[in-house]
């Protein structure tokens, strides 16, 4: 008779549901157990703003099918808090009680991803109409407030969080509501974009309603108004702070697990602990276009993360090693991607840039491309407006392919397999030899 | 299992596959129907034309596919290597774009939802752009 294997996965995100996808491809018996400190069936996060804007019911708010669970035979454990890791057993209690109960485990996974990061701030706890967004009950609570009559809303962070969370406030379609975006950084999407296209993208969310005080920050807070530095103030029914994230590792720090800014993991997602894995925001992960170390607080990371965590917990060997920061998203119909180290060229001198604006007739911007290369490689952009077959630029990018090797003027030009050789193109799509 | 092939050597650069494709996927009967309606429906196989050299290219079906593990709705998903998107779950994210290696997902105008090849299983098999190549540059076969 062989060993059944006891698999536990301390979260329910992209990250645990790739680690299950994982498991299941070698281990059918294994039981594995789910624990979430939320009620829900396993969700997605980014779609919390699609739901607030009305676009998305609640059984698309779903990350998998409602039989998710027991069609992979999982255990979910919901609203259940974890307390404690140690060699092959964890402590968890559930809400609201105070008893705890130890789960011993073969192999662990953390995948407690991340939650907002909130500044201290003059005045913030006088606010109670105060709420994150990054949980479903912090959209429902933000939809509550709006059926409740709460109109004016401030944003404190001009980040994609921040943004879906105004585009969506809008959505709602709610009358006389505004939505007023404060940040520091005197751009949106600082952490992504470059100059030209932040705004770009601010003057389109800006066209459809949003206000935008960039540049400054909200020193100090009343109830419903807010001081900002640079001498305004705004009133407010309801504050959501979307400044940053922070990955969750309380938990594997005080199990003696490697913890730099997230956990550390090998490329295997084995943490320093045998038996031990992380996957998903929690971690750190070596970032292949800048080449260091980074939280990578994005979820096709998470998921392919968990996936390769979960063949490697169930003896298989599957390195992951494709990290690289991207992000798809879209704001009142205008999509941007970028992927890769697309801000390197702000810093670093010796790097090539292509850039592109695509004008109307009447000379506004329509379009904007941004290409970095470095030492003869792809290894950033940025698109917005058009982005079309963006992935090929992002194939580029994660094969680490030599311009030399391609048609430079097709490659800026639009991303198309025409700038391949013909050898690439009969090995890659598989042509017919002659 | 049988994939779409394109042999770029016969490849005329007609671009019949493109309106075979979009047409049979309009849900419409006639091809003037389908490109009658003010909305012109979107191919999802597409043709590149350089100097001298023309072919088509159309969802790999890849066996690490990057557009269903990226994908945040889990509107994407693989079946017995046929890899199809869940229309009534994607929201037009568009992280499948950035995903994809190949340019194979296809956006569709306003309507925030993406397009893709799925071999014309969803419509009993026998894929339109095969069967209407003339010059039989395309082809559904197995191989390694």
């Amino acid at each position: 008779m062989r060993d059944i294997k006891h698999y536990v996965i301390i979260g329910n995100s992209a990250a645990a549901v790739g680690a299950v996808e994982g498991i299941r491809k070698l281990d059918k018996d294994g039981h594995i157990v789910i624990i979430s400190d939320e009620p829900y069936h396993t969700y997605s996060r980014p779609l919390i703003s699609y739901w607030l804007g009305g676009k998305v019911t609640d059984e698309h708010v779903l990350y998998r099918e409602p039989d998710f669970y027991e069609k992979n035979n999982v255990t979910f454990l919901p609203d259940r808090t974890v307390t404690k890791i140690a060699a092959g057993e964890i402590t968890l209690s559930e809400a609201g009680k105070a008893e705890q109960f130890n789960l011993p485990f073969d192999k662990l996974l953390i995948a407690t991803g991340s939650r907002p990061f909130v500044p201290p701030t003059d005045g913030l706890d006088s606010v109670t109409r105060r709420y994150t967004f990054m949980k479903w009950d912090s959209a429902k609570a933000i939809k509550a407030e709006i059926e409740g009559g709460a109109r004016k809303f401030l944003i404190v962070g001009a980040g994609l969080i921040g943004l879906k969370a105004a585009e969506a406030l809008i959505d709602s379609g709610t009358p006389d509501l505004s939505v007023t975006v404060v940040d520091m950084a005197n751009k949106v999407m600082s952490s992504v974009l470059d100059d030209s296209a932040s705004d770009f993208v601010k003057s389109h969310i800006e066209n459809n309603g949003v206000v935008f005080k960039l540049g400054t920050v909200a020193e100090r807070f009343e109830p419903n108004k807010a001081y900002l530095k640079n001498g305004e103030t705004v009133d407010f029914d309801v504050l959501i702070m979307a400044v940053g994230v922070r990955p969750n590792t309380e938990l594997a720090k005080d199990a003696g697990i490697a913890v730099g800014r997230g956990i550390k993991t090998d490329q295997f997602q084995q943490t320093n602990h045998k038996n031990i894995y992380a996957a998903g925001d929690c971690t750190e992960s070596y970032d292949i276009s800048s080449g260091s170390e980074k939280v990578l607080a994005i979820l096709p990371l998470a998921y392919m993360q968990g996936e390769a965590a979960g063949i490697n917990m169930a003896g298989g060997t599957f390195p992951y090693k494709d990290a690289l920061p991207m992000n798809a998203i879209g704001f009142f119909g205008l999509h941007i991607i970028s992927a890769g180290d697309s801000l390197a060229a702000d810093t670093a001198s010796r790097d090539d840039i292509f850039v592109h604006h695509e004008l109307d007739d009447d000379e506004n911007v329509i379009g904007y491309k941004k290409l970095i290369f470095r030492d003869g490689l792809l290894i950033g952009y940025i698109l917005a407006g058009d982005v079309s077959r963006a992935g090929i630029y992002t194939s580029l990018i994660r094969d680490r392919v030599h311009v030399g090797k391609l048609d430079f003027n097709l490659l800026k030009s639009s991303p198309q397999l025409m700038m391949f050789g013909r050898e690439y193109r009969d090995e890659k799509l598989g042509g017919i030899m002659p | 299992m049988k994939k779409i092939y394109v042999n770029e050597d016969w490849c005329l650069g007609c671009h019949l596959c493109e309106y075979y494709c979009a047409a049979v996927n309009s849900g419409e009967r006639s091809m003037v129907k389908a490109f009658g309606r003010s909305k012109k429906p979107v191919p999802r196989i597409q043709v590149e034309e350089g100097a001298g050299v023309n072919f088509a290219v159309q969802c790999r079906h890849c066996d690490v596919p990057y557009c269903v593990k990226g994908c945040i709705t889990g509107a994407l998903s693989e079946k017995d290597g046929v890899i199809s998107v869940d229309e009534s779950r994607c929201v037009g994210c568009f992280t499948c774009v950035l995903s994809c290696p190949y340019g194979c997902i296809v956006t569709d105008g306003d309507a925030h939802v993406i397009k893709k090849c799925d071999l014309c299983l969803s419509r009993g098999g026998d894929p339109a752009c095969v069967a209407g190549c003339p010059n039989m540059a395309i082809v559904l076969e197995e191989r390694q």
